[in-house]
């Protein structure tokens, strides 16, 4: 009963929280700074491992697939098969994940030192709102960054998966045909589904990392608590998330 | 960040022309499950007066500040700042107040400087120049311009202080609220900081609460003191009638003497 109302609780203050932020939405073009700032954050540092992850995952859907579809001489779709997986799915789950673990986890342990070291409250005296500081400009840069983050994750692991087509000898199919049929089987909306995934992710994630953060009390064994807490709820949201929205987008 | 010019800021210059404010403390309790901190504390505090409150460990000082600020609400009764509701954030607009934190509570992640123009930055109360002058002129007051690119983390305790009644005091309050400013600093640094507290309010006629447990502190500087003791209001008068307290409970707060013979603990033991 205790959890959950705990979890009712949570799903209250996040909301509240959400809605707080929207309500400083006209501030933002003043933030820009803070924006340029979060989106260099959540973007440009997150971008190097969705490369090399994104890469090789593209390489083993190439090669788990070349080497099933070997025996039904399928093995020509590996493009379309690789394409479609990424972009409707791997993609954007990937970038998430890897999203939580690397922004979302950091955004948790800041604002809970801020809470926990009363900076918070020392902005609330000064009639400085926290969801105006600190979590619109991370929204905001969310949204702006993660499709740039899934479309990059999509084309490297695209081109993960034809290196490996082409140089790996029970499939050898070369990057032209690999992209030809990836060309035929894919259309843009396969692509702009994974992006309105990615969006929907990468809002969620940043929004509980922040209440979570904001709602810290207690010493540092509590921040490192929070954020642990904020990066298994995330994870079990992106893939409860994933099965509602993939749902609705088919 | 460009390099502050310290040579533009005027020490005469006042940061207020603001007026101070009244507050008002009526029948405040405040629980934390079935912890009763604050027990129907009613006190008022006059504009521009220093109040110094204090009381033993988890008498509930700190919290009676938060009302203060709006960031406890109080379980009954309330506090007013000029008619305000504390508890509106609507009062945090109309009235400007500052809160020192006991550990300074400066942005880890600004400067010093920063830390000092988050305010008028935020609230768009000036150009950036101004905003220097303001940044520096407050730096001056409190002898820390040579300190303006530092990072909190490389200040010392003394330092940090002085930086967050600094960052308050760009802030032109009306209502100055202090918890623990003197604590753990050596007395020379302690007594800078009483002294730098009632410097202000002659100055700027800034209302102040100090929240304390230095005895010379009060006695020092305050117009008025309040004991809190177990939640309750257990002195309310002049800082001089401290020095003979007819109370037993309050002489031995204030002056307790060091028994070897019969040591404090070995009574609690027993």
């Amino acid at each position: 009963m205790n959890q959950l109302l705990r979890i009712l609780e949570g799903i209250g203050s996040t909301v509240q929280l959400l809605l707080r932020a929207a309500s400083y939405a006209p501030t933002l073009p003043r933030q820009f700074g803070r924006l340029i700032e979060q989106c260099y954050l959540i973007g440009y540092t997150t971008l190097p491992i969705v490369a090399i992850l994104s890469f090789f995952i593209g390489s083993v859907l190439a090669l788990q697939a070349g080497y099933s579809m070997q025996n039904f001489g399928a093995k020509q779709f590996i493009g379309a098969l690789v394409g479609l997986s990424m972009a409707r799915e791997l993609g954007p789950v990937m970038v998430a994940i890897l999203l939580t673990g690397r922004v979302g986890s950091a955004i948790a342990a800041e604002l809970a030192s801020m809470k926990v070291y009363q900076e918070v409250d020392a902005l609330v005296t000064m009639n400085i709102p926290p969801a105006r500081m600190l979590v619109l400009p991370r929204l905001a840069a969310v949204l702006l960054m993660m499709p740039v983050l899934t479309i990059i994750a999509n084309l490297v692991g695209w081109f993960g998966g034809a290196i490996i087509s082409s140089a790996t000898s029970f499939i050898a199919i070369d990057p032209a045909s690999y992209f030809a049929t990836m060309r035929q089987q894919m259309e843009f909306s396969d692509v702009l589904n994974g992006l309105v995934k990615a969006e929907v992710f990468g809002f969620v994630i940043v929004l509980v990392c922040c209440n979570i953060g904001l709602n810290t009390r207690g010493g540092p064994r509590e921040i490192g608590a929070a954020v642990t807490r904020a990066v298994v709820v995330s994870l079990i949201l992106i893939l409860v998330l994933d099965y509602f929205v993939t749902k609705a987008l088919l | 960040m460009p390099p502050p010019d310290t040579e533009t800021a005027d020490l005469e210059k006042p940061m207020g022309g603001t007026s101070a404010v009244g507050v008002k403390v009526e029948n405040l309790s405040k629980s934390f499950g079935s912890f009763d901190v604050l027990k129907g504390v009613t006190f008022d505090v006059q504009p521009g007066e220093i109040f110094v409150l204090m009381g033993p460990s988890g008498s509930g000082k700190s919290v009676l500040l938060k009302h203060v600020v709006g960031l406890e609400l109080p379980s009954a009764g309330r506090v007013t700042i000029d008619g305000l509701d504390a508890a509106e954030p609507t009062t945090r607009e109309k009235v400007r107040m500052a809160l020192v934190f006991q550990a300074g509570a400066l942005f880890n992640s600004l400067s010093v400087y920063d830390n000092l123009a988050l305010y008028p930055r935020e609230h768009r109360l000036a150009k950036e120049s101004g905003i220097r002058d303001k940044v520096m002129r407050a730096l001056q007051i409190l002898s820390l311009e040579h300190a303006a690119q530092k990072q909190p983390s490389e200040l010392s305790g003394g330092m940090r202080k002085r930086v967050a009644i600094a960052r308050a005091l760009v802030m032109e309050p009306q209502l100055m609220l202090y918890d623990e400013p003197t604590s753990e600093l050596d007395p020379v640094m302690s007594a800078t900081i009483s002294e730098i507290i009632a410097t202000l309010k002659e100055q700027y006629r800034v209302t102040s609460i100090v929240v304390s447990h230095d005895r010379e502190l009060a006695l020092g500087i305050a117009n008025r003191v309040g004991i809190l003791m177990g939640g309750k209001l257990a002195y309310l008068g002049s800082a001089s009638a401290l020095r003979q307290p007819q109370d037993g409970r309050i002489e031995e707060f204030l002056h307790p003497k060091i028994d070897l013979k019969n040591p404090r603990f070995k009574k609690l033991e027993n």
